[in-house]
């Protein structure tokens, strides 16, 4: 697989630097890390925007992604592990691959965590935004494979929480497997009589 | 209870423990073990004629010791399954037989002595974690006498007494003279918010039950004198606040302050020494009864289960979720989801609430039938494998398969792969390509972080699952270090290629950090294991090259120790300062000619 693309010059990259509100803007000063990201190798578009994840940035960005032509984004806001998903199905509803969309975390490693040192922040910001677009230079569209699975669940343990989730489940049409491990279901709630906020029994 | 029994969807087994579950999210197989009951449970009518021959009597946990059961028995009366059970342990003994005089009184011919362990093997596609609590034992906290006096009991042990269907019938009566009571005292907060006993978190259902443990026993007898020891009363449910209220306006005694001693008085009632935080002074209660409202505590299973499943835990020991507000009842292993106190301390309603949700991100997850994988997987390039069967041996999940001896080449079944990368950080050829983290990728990652003032610089590498989240988890709690750090994240620390960390001293950087899951909680099985001797090597290496082994660090955090990420943060930067732009140069320069020799493969950068 290469990494070029159609237009034949190498990548298209746009940089999204999300202000968060006040979350990352208010130490990370978001207008110079886009400025920065946009004389690197292969951007063609940097901007800050209030809100990547909102209604109007994700439009914003998608926006970008159609006119300009762009083929790689990166965004740098908060966490991958938070809005990953996010933004893959941003730029797969572009027409790009989800896997050429790479992510700053310019919140929960720069803005919270340097509060009172807005100028290293904002030095690791660029730093770590220059990294995700040395990286989604080189990144390579990946396709998910299709397999077959088995429409059953394991519920371990049949205290009350067991329960209700094996009976939601089975009355939906889902074969459940339901492992207790002493001689009946029933868990602590069993032991109990009267329960709060009810007063009433309780199985 | 017993729609659970008899739904045609659910197959029910009791007395069983999950012993291993293979596989990955859509197609988990998962060996169960399950305990011999020596009875028939679907031939069992529960009708009592094994126990009433029984022997041998013994204390009913089920009443925790108050009462007494036989070795054959039922566990209670609503039971599910509502059949009999033998405990083999206490039986005179059941294979041989040596007094069988269950058997020979049940008509129905139930009793099966011949029964043995059974190990079951269930294909699923989804697991909901519901293991739930055990209460927190107070033998330690001698203070309050637990284990010296027979009416200091814990709050569980007291539903006993007080339940309809426990040892007195609901009678409450004092244990140690089986008279009524006339006066009962609680004592909130044991085991929890302690920074000395139990542990520091609030049990969140303790308050309400002591306020409902008091209503039901105004109710019985209006005349019961009741004191409630406590530090504050944590009524935030919905319709909480009314009971209490109600509870003081039935004339319970909230005082507040936790009791000091306790102490037995002449006419055997306990004498409690409480100092009473409005006034400061030490004040003395005599009361009939002590109720301990004990803390919750994750099941005693959760270990196992966690490192079973990959599974991650927050510092109290609880499961921990995938995300404290969008992903509440998921674990962050795909496929995994949680329900009730196996999460955190929660009430039946919150319990009961959760459980609907994981079992809605179950059928989520299967509704469609077929699952996509994740694409992330290692490759193996044919050509440069010369098989020599290393990334078969280290792969945590076997699913590479290479056949050294013939020299037939590594294949990967990327069903089976999770990705962790380790394959392609230990084959000696560079002849696997980690997808989305491949070797170049990562180099370039390198270089754009320390292109600017390296020296500055501490370049850490942290595994999706445990550093980078505990990262995420140091920003959510704000809790502040050093800005010097640059965090480059791999699904697991097992990708970690001693080339990258090479190619990091070679480029400048002062000190490299390796950190992933702590061992045993690796979220690839055991892949960091892998890390840790891969560490251990380049720093020899290090050494003999005369570069300081300290300038490469290993850690393993959690994604709950947001707190440690900082230390550790500290830490680097603090051994940051001790190297010396001379030393940085040297190494430099000492590596510069290894790069150079290596040419672009950096498979092969190690020197
Ligand atoms: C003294 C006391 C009084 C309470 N009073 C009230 C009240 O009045 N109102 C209220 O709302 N809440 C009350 N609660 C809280 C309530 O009991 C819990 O919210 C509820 O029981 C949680 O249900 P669960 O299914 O998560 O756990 P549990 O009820 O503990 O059930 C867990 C089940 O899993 C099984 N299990 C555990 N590990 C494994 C394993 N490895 N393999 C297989 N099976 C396993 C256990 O045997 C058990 O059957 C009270 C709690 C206590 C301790
Ligand atoms: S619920 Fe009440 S008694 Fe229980 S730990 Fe919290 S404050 Fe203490
Ligand atoms: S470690 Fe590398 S060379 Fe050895 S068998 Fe695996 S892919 Fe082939
Ligand atoms: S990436 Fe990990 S799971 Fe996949 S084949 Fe390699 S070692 Fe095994």
């Amino acid at each position: 697989m290469s990494t070029a693309t159609e237009h034949g010059n190498g990548p298209r990259i746009g940089v999204y630097v999300c202000h968060c509100g006040l979350n990352i803007g208010r130490t990370v000063d978001c207008r110079k890390v886009a400025e920065t990201a946009a004389g690197l190798d292969g951007v063609v578009v940097a901007r800050d925007v209030a809100y990547a994840c909102s209604e109007p940035g994700q439009q914003e960005i998608k926006q970008d992604l159609l006119e300009l032509g762009l083929d790689r984004v990166v965004v740098a806001s908060c966490s991958p592990r938070l809005h990953e998903p996010t933004f893959r199905q941003l730029v797969q509803s572009a027409g790009i691959n989800p896997y050429l969309m790479e992510m700053a975390n310019l919140r929960e490693q720069c803005s919270w965590v340097h509060q009172h040192d807005p100028e290293a922040a904002t030095a690791k910001a660029i730093d770590l935004t220059r990294g995700a677009v040395a990286r989604v230079r080189l990144l390579q569209p990946l396709k998910p494979e299709v397999l077959p699975l088995t429409q059953r669940t394991l519920v371990i343990g049949g205290g009350v929480a067991g329960i209700q989730a094996a009976l939601d489940l089975a009355d939906s049409g889902y074969d459940v497997v339901l492992v207790e491990k002493n001689p009946s279901i029933g868990g602590t709630m069993a032991q109990i009589d009267k329960t709060f906020p009810t007063m009433d029994c309780s199985i | 209870m017993t729609d659970v029994g008899r739904h045609p969807r659910i197959k029910l087994l009791t007395l069983s423990e999950v012993m291993e579950v293979k596989g990955y999210v859509g197609n988990f197989q998962v060996r169960i073990r399950k305990r011999a009951r020596y009875v028939d449970e679907n031939q069992c009518t529960a009708c009592g004629e094994c126990a009433r021959v029984c022997p041998v009597v013994r204390p009913d946990e089920f009443n925790l010791g108050l009462s007494s059961r036989k070795a054959i028995y039922s566990p209670f009366p609503q039971a599910v399954p509502a059949a009999y059970v033998v405990n083999a342990g206490e039986c005179l003994g059941h294979n041989p037989a040596v007094c069988a005089r269950c058997v020979e009184a049940c008509d129905k011919h139930c009793i099966n002595f011949h029964m043995s362990d059974q190990e079951v093997v269930e294909e699923v596609g989804s697991i909901v974690v519901a293991t739930g609590l055990e209460t927190y034992d107070p033998t330690e906290m001698d203070e309050y006498g637990y284990s010296r006096f027979e009416d200091v009991l814990t709050s569980l042990e007291f539903e006993r007494l007080i339940n309809a269907g426990g040892p007195t019938g609901g009678e409450l009566i004092r244990p140690s003279d089986r008279r009524k009571p006339r006066s009962v005292g609680f004592v909130q907060c044991v085991g929890s918010r302690s920074a000395r006993k139990g542990k520091s978190y609030c049990s969140a259902i303790c308050c309400m039950n002591t306020v409902k443990s008091t209503l039901s026993l105004k109710e019985h007898d209006p005349d019961l004198d009741i004191k409630v020891f406590y530090i504050d009363i944590r009524a935030f449910g919905k319709g909480f606040e009314d009971l209490y209220q109600r509870s003081r306006r039935l004339g319970v005694k909230y005082l507040r302050g936790l009791p000091g001693k306790v102490e037995p008085t002449a006419d055997g009632r306990l004498r409690v020494a409480v100092e009473n935080a409005a006034g400061g002074k030490v004040e003395f209660h005599d009361l009939d009864m002590l109720v301990l409202a004990v803390g919750i505590q994750p099941a005693g299973g959760t270990h196992r289960l966690q490192k079973m499943l990959g599974l991650q835990l927050t510092s109290d020991g609880f499961f921990l979720e995938a995300h404290p507000k969008l992903q509440p009842v998921d674990a962050a292993t795909r496929g995994v989801f949680y329900a009730g106190c196996a999460e955190g301390p929660k009430d039946i309603k919150d319990s009961v609430t959760q459980a609907s949700a994981a079992a809605v991100r179950a059928i989520r997850l299967m509704h469609q039938g077929h699952i996509l994988t994740e694409p992330i997987t290692s490759e193996v390039i044919t050509e440069h494998c010369k098989a020599c069967g290393r990334c078969a041996e280290v792969c945590p999940y076997h699913a590479i398969t290479v056949d050294p001896k013939k020299k037939l080449p590594a294949v990967v079944n990327t069903a089976a792969c999770a990705g962790c990368g380790t394959c392609a950080a230990e084959c000696p050829f560079g002849a696997i390509t980690m997808n989305h983290f491949t070797d170049r990728q990562i180099l370039d990652q390198i270089d754009a972080l320390l292109a600017e003032h390296s020296a500055e610089k501490v370049l850490a590498f942290a595994c999706n699952w445990c550093s980078y989240a505990g990262a995420d988890n140091a920003g959510v709690s704000r809790v502040q270090y050093p800005a010097n750090v640059r965090l480059i994240r791999t699904m697991c620390s097992g990708r970690v290629d001693e080339a990258f960390i090479w190619h990091a001293f070679a480029h400048g950087a002062p000190v490299v950090l390796v950190s992933g899951c702590h061992i045993g909680d690796c979220h690839y099985i055991n892949a960091n294991h892998w890390t840790e001797k891969r560490v251990e090597r380049v720093r020899k290496k290090m050494a003999k090259r005369g570069i300081r082994p300290e300038r490469l660090q290993l850690a393993w955090i959690s994604a709950a120790e947001g707190a440690r990420f900082a230390r550790v943060m500290q830490d680097m930067e603090d051994l940051r300062r001790e190297v010396s732009a001379e030393e940085i140069a040297a190494t430099v320069d000492l590596l510069a000619g290894n790069q150079a020799a290596a040419g672009t493969d950096p498979g092969k950068a190690e020197p």
